[in-house]
């Protein structure tokens, strides 16, 4: 997979160009990342009270409705065309709660819109988060898997 | 006539005759927007794929020049243009429309010049009285197959650079057809592939500087001319991180150049204010840059000699995500005004 050692030249040339190259500003893309991500989960807070306190829905049964509610927003948001943009400032701040799943999702899926919706919008929607459904599901099954064992050996 | 050992002078000095330079929405509020001849305001362009927006743009853009000229399609001979889209269709398709012997050229953002040094040559060895050649780009049509969805929240670094949704046609014709003076084609050298061993997708101006800076060397040296020939050499899509560097790796190998001589057609098109990280990329950029902004620049006599010196990043989607460099190429392009 093109592991071929770097020549002196080339090694003398990445020297040169990390010294032009403009860094990741990545204090302040932490930051940002922090509090926008951070008042998404605030949102989600208030969603959640929201079912509790005026739908028939306890603190246990209300996470469902309210990761629903939240990717329902941000697949509005991204189809009017101003996720993108959350995300461009917010970095992992956008990319990494639920919203950030369904974006990925429904930008895919317009994208490839021309190319059909069995071909294009059936084959490619998952382009981006398939990645996420597979190593989520494994990574649970592996969690699920190390805790059966430890009951089965009585540690907990 | 090859001089030295990848360079090509044309003694009979093809004329650029015309030029068509169409543009989208972002490009209209960019600095140049007053040279280009036609926008859009919407990315569809009235089709129902960017892709097919692509191929419109060179279509009108080819047609502008025609029309400037009052030529006809039947009265040019070849059309030799590029793009970025998987096997260049845009570009094919539009060779379809206007019916006109194609040769398609792959140089990713270096397709431009390398279309103009070829034009030049057929041109000034009567292979042909005009030919219409440029280059054109969309950036919706990029985005998707070369990163994400258009719409993916996705965080660009400060490396990143725009593709430019943009299409610059040229006329070009024998040099004893204009007796007036006119940008014409006076040399040209042809890059070879560099490869620094960059593998970021999102930093093509750090990748490409090397190939720009051999062979602007180069150029000097199979003319024996130094960078004072030149009022301006301009480069098609370094970008602000791309022209530091090549600037500096030019001074390594002696040559120096002032601010105001070396620019970049990524860091000219659009405004301050305009979000594009480290600056703008794509075909279209240094085909709709030249074509307009700096034809226009030399006929009010800003310039009279300028090196154009497109660059391209020759990597695939699939290529960056099999762990493979960034190979790069550069052509570089003299026009002068006489």
């Amino acid at each position: 997979m093109g592991k071929s050692p770097k020549t002196p030249e080339q090694k003398k040339y990445e020297q040169l160009e990390k010294q032009y190259e403009t860094k990741r500003p990545l204090l302040k893309n932490v930051l940002k990342a922090f509090f926008v991500g951070g008042f998404f989960c605030l949102i989600g807070q208030v969603i959640t009270y929201i079912f509790i306190y005026f739908f028939n829905f306890t603190e246990q049964t209300a996470g469902n409705p309210t990761v629903a509610t939240m990717v329902f927003i941000s697949m509005l948001l991204t189809g009017f065309g101003v996720y993108d943009h959350i995300g461009q400032f917010a970095g992992a701040g956008s990319a990494v709660p639920v919203t950030g799943f369904g974006n990925s999702v429904i930008s895919a899926a317009i994208e490839h819109k021309t190319e059909g919706y069995v071909l294009g919008v059936g084959g490619n929607i998952f382009k981006l988060a398939g990645s996420v459904i597979v190593f989520g599901v494994f990574s649970a099954f592996i969690v699920a898997l190390i805790k059966t064992i430890l009951i089965q050996l009585g540690v907990i | 006539m090859l001089q030295g050992s990848r360079s090509w002078v044309f003694p009979t000095h093809p004329a650029i005759l015309s030029t068509g330079v169409v543009g989208g929405p972002f490009e209209k509020k960019g600095n140049l927007a007053s040279d280009f001849d036609q926008f859009y305001d919407d990315l569809w362009m009235g089709q129902d794929t960017y892709e097919k927006a692509n191929r419109t743009l060179i279509e009108d853009a080819v047609q502008i020049a025609l029309d400037k000229q009052s030529l006809q399609k039947s009265d040019v001979q070849f059309f030799l243009t590029g793009d970025l889209i998987n096997q260049i269709t845009p570009s094919s398709f539009a060779a379809r429309t206007n019916g006109i012997p194609y040769f398609g050229l792959f140089g990713a953002c270096s397709t431009s010049m390398e279309g103009l040094a070829l034009s030049a040559f057929l041109v000034n060895y009567h292979g042909a009285q005009h030919v219409v050649t440029g280059a054109s780009s969309h950036n919706s049509a990029t985005e998707r197959q070369f990163r994400y969805p258009t719409e993916y929240g996705g965080q660009k670094p400060p490396t990143a650079q725009w593709t430019v949704t943009g299409a610059g046609f040229a006329v070009i014709g024998e040099g004893k057809s204009v007796t007036a003076p006119a940008p014409r084609v006076t040399s040209a050298t042809i890059g070879k592939v560099m490869d620094m061993g960059l593998k970021d997708p999102f930093n093509m101006g750090g990748a490409m500087a090397p190939a720009a800076a051999d062979t602007i060397a180069g150029h000097f040296q199979d003319l024996g001319r130094d960078p004072s020939y030149y009022d301006l050499i301009i480069t098609g899509d370094l970008a602000k991180i791309g022209r530091r560097t090549a600037v500096e790796m030019l001074k390594e190998k002696g040559y120096n150049f002032p601010d105001h001589q070396f620019k970049d057609c990524g860091l000219l098109i659009y405004g301050e204010n305009q979000p594009v990280q480290s600056g703008a990329s794509g075909p279209g950029c240094s085909a709709t840059v030249l074509y307009g902004h700096l034809l226009n620049e030399m006929k009010k006599g800003t310039y009279k000699r300028i090196l154009v010196v497109a660059t391209g990043a020759l990597l695939s989607p699939l290529t960056f995500q099999q762990g493979e460099t960034i190979p790069c190429i550069a052509h570089a392009v003299s026009i002068e005004y006489m």
